[in-house]
């Protein structure tokens, strides 16, 4: 795991005494709301519905044991002893008093986190493959890559002021598990011919209220090159991104406006000028950045392949949760392990600060101190060893998070919509609530096989509904809320834009219009192993809308 | 005229407040001051102003509300939500607010 070196402890508590003036100014009525707002925002501090927000980051979403259990104090300390991990690798706290918050990030910065860049229009957190050193399908770790770049666009001078806010995701497996044609820079790691490591580049996807897949502009830029050609992207889209209209302001905008092609030749254009400078990456310190990153000693563990053919047998709920929540791992005696948030009835993402510490002390005990947190809301472990699983999943059953449900219809993302947030038109969470309680019979989900809800409170998109399998999008229509249903959505490597099915339903129909889908699915897909995706692709829309709306419906 | 009432969230902690009859910011919507003609939104709107520069308060808005039945109802969902607080279990000691508030 990456540790601060001298300059970054000293940066990160500079800024925290610097904060705690700004806040000391603003509370003695020196600084007004106009001079500080823009200082709070720099410090991941919003006002949202009914308190303010504190938005901490986890880069590329990876935590050690005593970070999580430092979350879990400040929850305990300053918030309502909760809280919540969000779709960009965040953690949210929902209720912190504006005079508090210099305390809880000088709290922070003991075990080296902060809120830096988790809001206004800059480089925010660099988020990765959630499985990122651990998959069996991994060409090579992403982290130290999205490390670098984390050091890289930490306060850069150039692009501290952005047009809007911007995104970079990184996956080093063919299995995209990062969504990274929906950010604003894709980084896809690959090897060429050679066995050299270099990355496929993706420009201008994103979602929000104009939704756009990412274009590739660049099969296979060198190692080396990763600083200076993502340097010559941020500043083609400073010098050309729109600043006249916030709506327009995103580079998926100026791609759509300029073209790929054009935008990658002035890319190139100032790459050209910058691939032989400082910001070249020596080969020596990529290797001192991945150290930080090693596997961890993993020992033999052959006999938990028997342990774990025994205990599957004598529990078959146990014998669930492994089969659907835990991944192979490039070492054949572990395993990764996804805890989910998801609750039957939870609130998608939400994690108390007791199940903050419980999985901090599974982390220490099973899992080598490492924690992720993944853009679909959940918590991973990614080295237990098989011979561990039991114990850990016990562990989790006595916190509530033991739920058997990773990849399936209950593992909804869910914003915190109209419930905290000042931007949503509805809510979210109750929906997801309703849905997961709906579908929470493990059997039934189990034959509904892989599906992925996603739900958005409004149209900037947070809970990812264009990318969902089924999308819900919360409108205000008349003053009440209204959801409308996108079907076809994803986030993988074959990233698609859901379509909107038709008109919009109710609160109290949205569930049963879900049913409705799901069965139309169940009774048209070839076999089990057709997942709802697969078979939204092959027949399309119209068997959907004909079973929501009647076979003559129009949609809306 | 539509009923209105003057909110705002606390500057030290971001809590969402409503202006009383005494002149405070209160915690209870239900404690709130009304307007029932354009004079009387021209003072709510002022003192507004003035608490945002005295640094009392942020986020400062007139919202429409409704009496129903001695209670004082926010037309908007939005800001009923405000009122009342997330409409699910979400922390202990916290409850949920009261479904039949937040119905349309």
């Amino acid at each position: 795991m990456y540790r601060y070196d001298e300059f970054d402890h000293a940066f990160v508590s500079e800024r925290v005494e610097q904060f705690r003036d700004q806040v000391q100014r603003r509370l003695s009525g020196e600084l007004a709301e106009d001079a500080f707002k823009p200082l709070r925002l720099m410090n991941g501090v919003y006002l949202q519905l009914h308190a303010y927000m504190l938005r901490i980051a986890i880069p590329y979403g990876t935590l050690s044991a005593r970070q999580l259990r430092m979350l879990a104090r400040i929850a305990r300390t300053y918030d309502r002893g909760y809280g919540h991990f969000t779709t960009r690798q965040n953690l949210q706290f929902n209720w912190p008093k504006l005079s508090d918050i210099p305390d809880a990030l000088a709290d922070l910065a003991s075990v080296e986190m902060h809120a830096l860049q988790t809001s206004g229009n800059c480089i925010r957190n660099v988020t990765a493959d959630h499985f990122a050193g651990a998959a069996a399908d991994e060409i090579a770790d992403p982290r130290p890559y999205a490390e670098i770049l984390r050091q890289w666009s930490s306060v850069h001078p150039e692009f501290s002021f952005l047009p809007r806010k911007f995104k970079i995701a990184v996956t080093g497996a063919d299995r995209d598990r990062a969504a990274i044609q929906v950010h604003d820079i894709g980084l896809h790691l690959k090897k060429n011919d050679k066995g050299e490591i270099g990355f496929a580049v993706y420009v201008g996807g994103g979602q929000g209220r104009t939704p756009m897949i990412a274009k590739l502009i660049r099969d296979f830029l060198p190692e080396e090159d990763l600083l200076s050609y993502t340097t010559a992207i941020v500043r083609v889209y400073n010098l050309h991104g729109r600043r006249d209209n916030k709506y327009k302001a995103r580079i998926k905008i100026l791609v759509h406006e300029t073209g790929a092609e054009e935008l990658a030749r002035q890319v190139e254009v100032e790459f050209a000028a910058l691939k032989d400078s400082e910001l070249k990456l020596p080969e020596k310190d990529v290797e001192a950045i991945a150290s930080y990153f090693a596997l961890p000693d993993l020992a033999e563990r052959a006999e938990g392949w028997e342990n774990l053919a025994r205990w599957k047998k004598a529990d078959p709920d146990f014998a669930r949760w492994v089969q659907q929540n835990v991944q192979p791992h490039k070492n054949p005696d572990y395993g990764m392990v996804t805890i989910s948030l998801k609750p039957i009835g939870g609130i998608p993402g939400d994690a108390t600060d007791a199940q903050m510490d419980a999985i901090a002390d599974l982390a220490e005990e099973y899992a080598f101190d490492e924690i992720r947190v993944s853009h679909e809301q959940n918590l991973i472990l990614p080295h237990v060893a098989l011979a561990d699983l039991e114990a850990v999943y016990r562990g989790l059953v006595a916190i509530n998070l033991a739920e058997a449900n990773a990849g399936l219809i209950t593992d909804i993302i869910a914003c915190p919509g109209l419930d905290y947030c000042a931007l949503a038109n509805a809510r979210s969470i109750p929906l997801a609530q309703e849905i997961s309680r709906r579908f929470g019979n493990a059997e039934r989900q189990a034959e509904i096989g892989e599906l992925k809800i996603k739900i958005s409170g409004c149209i900037n998109a947070c809970g990812h509904h264009h990318v969902g399998h089924i999308g819900l999008l919360g409108v205000e229509k008349k003053g009440a809320e209204l959801y409308q249903i996108t079907l076809g959505g994803s986030g993988d490597e074959h990233t698609s834009i859901g379509e909107i099915i038709g008109r919009g339903f109710e609160p109290d129909r949205v569930t049963d219009a879900i049913e409705t889908i799901v069965d139309t699915y169940l009774g048209l897909r070839l076999d089990p192993s057709e997942i709802f995706l697969a078979t939204y692709r092959r027949v399309g829309p119209q068997p959907f809308k004909a079973a929501l709306y009647g076979a003559t419906a129009e949609a809306a | 005229m539509v009923d209105k009432v003057l909110t705002a969230n606390r500057l030290t902690d971001g809590i969402a407040v409503w202006l009383d009859a005494k002149g405070r910011w209160s915690t209870s919507l239900q404690e709130a001051l009304v307007a029932r003609h354009n004079e009387a939104v021209e003072a709510l709107e002022a003192i507004g102003k003035k608490s945002y520069a005295d640094n009392e308060v942020v986020d400062v808005a007139v919202v429409e509300v409704q009496d129903t039945n001695g209670s004082l109802w926010p037309l908007r969902l939005r800001e009923r939500i405000r009122a009342q607080g997330p409409t699910m279990e979400y922390a202990p000691g916290y409850a949920p607010a009261d479904p039949e508030f937040i119905a349309v």
